[in-house]
């Protein structure tokens, strides 16, 4: 099935998400649309899938016009949609999820589930997707809910179907799968728009990449295209993605987490008897699929988790029971991982949001008064250094980019001299130009002789930046390894393997600290130390 | 951010063996003890006698004779014996069997009656009726409770089942004692019921008000209109106003003469009967139809519902107009049946016991349908007790079904798990 978009502008009042944009995506052809977050991709694909009307502009299938009022009528067209958050009932079994909205029934409205179960397992089978129709979805790990996703577009028969960032949440390994399924896919005949930032799963899976920048297309590419082409294309300007890090000179380790377990009030395990230690001028990075502990990894070294028990060490000192403003007083700078909720006050100005952490404090507060004119003072600063792009500091953070609010977090955790860096997910929906900027701040840092900790889910960012890689998977430290393992040894231990068995020379640390046995066995130490 | 708060569960739930959860087994333990010390030790080693059948019965059953000391000291050991298997279990991480917890309940309450019973001043009770007088009284909660349960299961909180009852009350008697008919009535206590629904669903559907707080304006707003209009017109003309027609029971024959289950099954008014319809039919709707699985979609991931071409609000707006059309059926039990007018602010809270049966229930028709009935069964219980007259103080009895709802909404029987996105209004993108 050939699907056309023709002219395709979408405006939100006064900003224009999409102007103007064409793209033809053939029978049965791999159709990427490469672009940074908040290029449009992603408003593009709802006007497609009904969900947005589109200002002006036509979409077209097979060359006849048509018009969606909303996704029901979208996928009666052959359009099917994988969304980037899974549109899946966490409490439905497969069958139940698939049958939605477009349920087989039997006389009176009765749900003939069988029905479902039946075709489910036909596609399962025809793309070797291993799926229990009557496994509840929440129980599914999150390659496996993504195959639920594609097996609902296609018992619905869609000719075509959208994949909006489907790597975000997967391993490497998953992510592999999955290009090979969509292979599968085209060569039975559907078409696939492939809508991603990162280059090489578009390079990897594309028949034909369009580049979408600022909402409008920038420009179409061959696969064959080279990574830093590509990068170009997308940022508008010349982009320099090796970073030509040089090596750590490690000093005394000051930062230890020891033991650190964190139970949810509802008895799961969020953090499983995690220790490890970070020196200064050294970035320990940790890698991991989200959602396996690293949230609550950070959070409880900032004391923002009150479940948590076990030691955290900074220069002799347990942060651990202290109140976050002590731990932050005691030297430690953290980058959160939502910018939007915790990194910003989103209707505070920019020049308030560089000293939350230090308002009270001089030099920008004299006893219980603040001081504007430091404060405002400092915001210049600050505004020229990091080259945060806003009309002034006294503009409200939350009226500014993503990438601009993340230099605005990142300026202030940095203004301070620190004992401990943390950084979660520092350079999430950040244009591929301020990452490279980004990285080369958290790497003076480090150079400076600053414990850094890297939370990230992206392994090219924990490639790039780290010296020692920790590996979290359920909630345990699978193990330490170094900073130039391949991808494919970290992938299989982010999906749970040891080091060992993922052949990758775990670091001496790792293994005296006998993390590997401990989380192979997490209630045998417990119990020995119940006697 | 929704998307923050389900992503982690996606890795992590699976690892949550590690932790062991004392509290079952230690309410459990502490209730055996209670049982050991109060129905065993503290036996009034007297007879308690639960007649079964009265003189006119067709079938007669005699009478059962329960000693306190015997049945105390048995209860209590089976009871120690469970709460003793609930810590073993616990201790090896093994998850509870399902009969547990209602086994354990069981016991206690035949313990704890056979007790009761036998300290009474007059230790002997007519069971049928008291099982069938809690059946009387647990209708309207059970009514309530599926109107809450058509409510949230589509994600919108109903804390009005109070306003709702008090409405369909109001009507029927209304309307029922002006036309002097019993359908009218009950076609009044629906619109009535209904139109209390209309206003829920559109200030919390359409203008996304907080639901709790549209719910709790509701009930006053009923309680303060019924009450104005009660004292200044029904009062002016009682004869014109306030005298319906009631339902009379319909006796199936031969059926209703069977001891105990006779009364509950096949002797009830229409309305009875109704209710056993509609639990039936509600259960089997959310659960076998294509409607109840948009429903529960609905109510637990509006989003996904809508992107598969189920129009979110529309549902939503339905569900909260036949939950009035249930509660209205509810409402007017209260005096088309139970008694033979309407007074001022007769529910008098039955609405939020019926809300807690819905949550005890955990959103289940069917669980709701035994959650009322074990509100029913301790209100009547002591409604009898202050007549037998027991060591107990009447307002503790009353008291029971609150203190029963506290420890099974704690998660005493098991996590309770509101459909996920309850109270949140749908904002399409």
């Amino acid at each position: 099935m050939k699907l056309e978009l023709r002219g395709i502008t979408k405006k939100f009042g006064s900003f224009t998400a999409n102007d103007n944009i064409d793209v033809v995506v053939e029978d049965s052809q791999v159709h990427s649309l490469l672009g940074e977050n908040g290029a449009g991709k992603s408003t593009l694909m709802n006007v497609l899938f009904g969900l947005y009307e589109a200002t002006s502009g036509q979409v077209l299938i097979d060359d006849r016009p048509v018009s969606f009022n909303g996704p029901g009528d979208a996928m009666a067209a052959g359009i099917g949609m994988v969304h980037q958050h899974f549109m899946l009932v966490p409490v439905f079994t497969v069958a139940e999820n698939v049958a939605l909205g477009d349920e087989a029934t039997k006389a009176a409205g009765i749900l003939d589930l069988e029905a479902t179960r039946r075709k489910i397992r036909e596609i399962s089978e025809q793309f070797g997707f291993h799926v229990d129709p009557d496994a509840i979805v929440e129980d599914l790990p999150v390659g496996v809910q993504q195959r639920v996703e594609i097996i609902k577009a296609l018992v619905r028969d869609a000719r075509i179907l959208i994949l909006d960032e489907p790597t975000a949440v997967l391993t490497p390994q998953e992510t592999d799968e999955l290009l090979s399924i969509i292979g599968q896919l085209r060569d039975n005949g559907t078409s696939v728009v492939f809508i991603s930032h990162k280059l090489r799963e578009v390079k990897a899976v594309s028949d034909v990449i369009t580049v979408i920048r600022r909402g409008r297309v920038v420009g179409k590419a061959e696969p064959e295209a080279s990574a830093s082409e590509l990068a170009s294309l997308m940022v508008g300007r010349e982009v320099n993605l090796a970073l030509g890090k040089e090596d750590a000179t490690p000093g005394e380790e000051t930062f230890r987490v020891e033991h650190l377990n964190v139970v949810a009030p509802t008895g799961q395990v969020l953090l499983d008897d995690i220790s490890f230690g970070v020196r200064q001028g050294e970035i320990l990075a940790v890698a991991g699929v989200q959602g396996n502990g690293q949230t609550e990894l950070t959070q409880a070294i900032m004391g923002l988790m009150d479940q948590a028990t076990g030691r955290v060490m900074l220069e002799g000192e347990n942060l651990l029971g202290r109140s976050v403003k002590s731990i932050i007083n005691s030297g430690v700078g953290f980058v959160p991982e939502d910018r939007s909720t915790d990194g910003l006050v989103s209707t505070f100005t920019v020049a308030e949001n560089l000293v939350l952490n230090q308002y009270d404090r001089a030099p920008y507060a004299r006893g219980l008064n603040m001081r504007p004119a430091v404060i405002n003072r400092n915001a210049e600063d600050k505004v020229e250094e990091y080259d945060i792009r806003t009309q002034s500091g006294q503009s409200n953070a939350g009226t500014l980019s993503g990438g601009n609010q993340q230099k605005v977090v990142m300026a202030r955790e940095l203004s301070r001299p620190l004992k401990l860096f943390i950084a979660s997910q520092p350079t999430r929906g950040v244009d591929v130009g301020s990452v490279e900027f980004l990285h080369r701040r958290i790497l003076a840092e480090r150079d400076g002789g600053t414990p850094v900790l890297i939370v990230s889910t992206e392994l090219d960012e924990v490639a790039e930046l780290a010296d020692r890689i920790a590996v979290l998977y359920k909630g345990s430290l699978v193990g330490i390894v170094p900073g130039d393992t391949p991808r494919e040894v970290l992938g299989l231990m982010m999906a749970g393997s040891s080091a060992a068995e993922a052949g990758a020379t775990p670091l001496p640390e790792a293994t005296d600290q006998g993390s590997g046995a401990a989380a192979a066995n997490p209630n045998q130490e417990e119990e020995s130390g119940n006697e | 951010m929704s998307t923050a708060t389900t992503t982690p569960s996606a890795g992590v739930t699976s690892v949550g063996t590690a932790h062991r959860n004392w509290s079952t087994p230690m309410v459990l333990a502490v209730l055996a003890l209670v049982a050991l010390l109060g129905f065993a030790i503290g036996s009034p080693s007297a007879t308690a006698r639960f007649r079964i059948s009265t003189d006119h019965d067709a079938i007669k059953v005699p009478d059962v004779m329960l000693g306190t000391t015997l049945v105390g000291w048995i209860g209590a050991i089976l009871l120690l014996g469970l709460a003793a298997y609930s810590f073993r279990l616990t201790s090896r991480r093994a998850t509870a069997p399902k009969w547990l917890v209602p086994a354990f309940a069981a016991i206690w309450v035949i313990a704890f009656l056979v007790w009761v019973i036998g300290s009474a001043n007059n230790p002997n009770v007519y069971f049928s009726g008291l099982i069938a007088g809690s059946f009387t009284l647990a209708i309207p909660l059970i009514f309530g409770s599926l109107s809450g349960v058509l409510c949230e299961r589509t994600g919108v909180i109903n804390i009005a089942i109070e306003g709702q009852l008090l409405a369909g009350a109001f009507g029927a008697a209304v309307v029922g004692s002006i036309t002097q008919s019993l359908l009218a009535g009950v076609l009044a206590a629906v619109v009535a019921s209904m139109l209390v629904s209309a206003v829920l669903a559109v200030f919390s559907i359409k203008y996304m008000v907080n639901q709790i707080i549209v719910g709790v304006v509701l009930n006053v707003l009923v309680a303060g209109l019924t009450s104005f209009l009660f004292s200044t017109v029904m009062k002016a003309d009682t004869a014109l106003f306030n005298s319906p027609p009631s339902f009379h029971n319909i006796r199936i024959p031969g059926l209703a003469d069977i001891p105990v289950f006779g009364p509950i099954f096949f002797d009830q008014t229409i309305l009875g009967y109704g209710m056993y319809v509609a639990v039936f039919l509600v259960w089997f709707g959310l659960f076998k139809t294509r409607w109840g699985l948009r429903v529960r979609a609905v109510g637990e991931h509006p989003q996904a519902a809508d992107t598969v071409g189920i129009r979110v609000k529309a549902i939503r707006f339905s569900n909260v107009l036949l939950a009035g059309v249930v509660a209205g059926l509810g409402g007017a039990f209260f005096t088309l049946v139970t008694s033979s007018s309407f007074s001022k602010e007769m529910t008098a809270g039955q609405g939020f016991i019926a809300l807690a049966a819905m949550i005890f229930g955990r959103w289940n028709p069917i669980g709701a349908f035994f959650a009322s009935l074990l509100f029913g069964f301790s209100l009547n219980l002591s409604f009898v007790l202050s007549i037998l007259g027991t060591p107990v103080p009447n307002q503790f009895m009353q008291m029971l079904p609150y203190i029963v709802t506290i420890f099974a909404v704690a998660g005493l029987a098991g996590k309770s798990r509101p459909p996920a996105s309850n109270g949140v209004a749908y904002v399409k993108e």
